[in-house]
């Protein structure tokens, strides 16, 4: 693999998607967009992401109508 | 990854079909009910938001509008839009505008008024709609009910349109009145089951 891509794709690794639960509309567009159907959404309250399975894509990120899903550097330990 | 497309994923054609079926006969607006009664329902009896999620028609048009036909900017919605006292605000306001229709519907019902062959678009512009009702088959108040319930359908598209150019395709879905109205009876549902 090209060294560019992979030292691309390691930086994504390192992230994972978070949502603001509390300002969640429960629309679904971010379960709809991930490739890895990592997010459910919680007895039609909230979206909430499965952190195993998040690559950290930010698919999510971009289609969520309410923009409330941001992109965390996960901790030392979990990467 | 998901290869293959579901039935449910083609209900946008749905939508733009009774978008049209207005325009050719007013009477066709009673099957927006369905896009009224089914969330409640869903929401009441299963407690999810199935409908929002995977077969509301609208939402799934602005989508495809939006990110195929790249006609939204894709910009972040001004918080305040999402706030709480905006989105219970705006449903507290559609559904007074809700019960205004209705109280017409009856007047016209109890023949204290006339039928009006209108469609009011963002509770303000009149538009001539007799075109649209040509034959009378019905009771008036039937019609008066589908006048004004077009009129609310309408108004939304028109909105869910505005704010998916200005912001994210389904900006609409951040404060859509059945959106909070079926969110919030699953929040009194899953009240406890929840951290």
């Amino acid at each position: 693999m090209d060294q560019k891509v992979m030292e691309k794709s390691m930086r994504k690794a390192r992230k994972k998607a978070e949502v603001m639960q509390s300002e969640c509309v429960a629309c679904g567009s971010c379960a709809n967009v991930c490739p890895r159907e990592a997010i459910v959404i919680v007895h039609g309250v909230y979206a909430k992401v499965n952190e195993d399975l998040c690559i950290g894509c930010g698919k999510c990120k971009t289609a969520c109508p309410a923009s409330i899903i941001k992109l965390e550097v996960r901790d030392n330990e979990e990467y | 990854m998901k290869n293959t497309k579901k039935w449910y994923e083609y209900l946008w054609i749905f939508s733009s079909v009774y978008l049209v079926l207005g325009f050719v006969n007013i009477l066709f607006a009673w099957i927006g009910m369905i896009c009224f009664m089914l969330p409640l329902v869903i929401s009441i009896m299963k407690g999810s938001k199935a409908y929002c999620n995977h077969y509301c028609g609208r939402g799934q048009l602005l989508d495809l509008l939006g990110n195929r036909f790249r006609l939204s900017r894709k910009k972040d919605i001004p918080p305040f839009i999402r706030s709480k006292w905006f989105r219970y605000g705006f449903l507290l306001f559609f559904l007074t505008m809700f019960g205004i229709m209705i109280y017409n519907t009856y007047l016209v019902f109890a023949d204290v008024r006339e039928l009006k062959e209108v469609v009011t678009l963002l509770w303000t512009f009149k538009l001539p709609w007799s075109w649209a009702y040509t034959i009378d088959i019905v009771n008036p108040w039937v019609a008066q009910f589908a006048f004004g319930f077009y009129s609310a359908m309408l108004t939304s598209t028109v909105l869910a349109l505005i704010t998916m150019v200005l912001f994210k395709p389904r900006s609409w879905c951040v404060y859509c009145p059945m959106g909070t109205m079926t969110q919030t009876i699953c929040k009194i549902k899953s009240n406890g089951k929840l951290q």
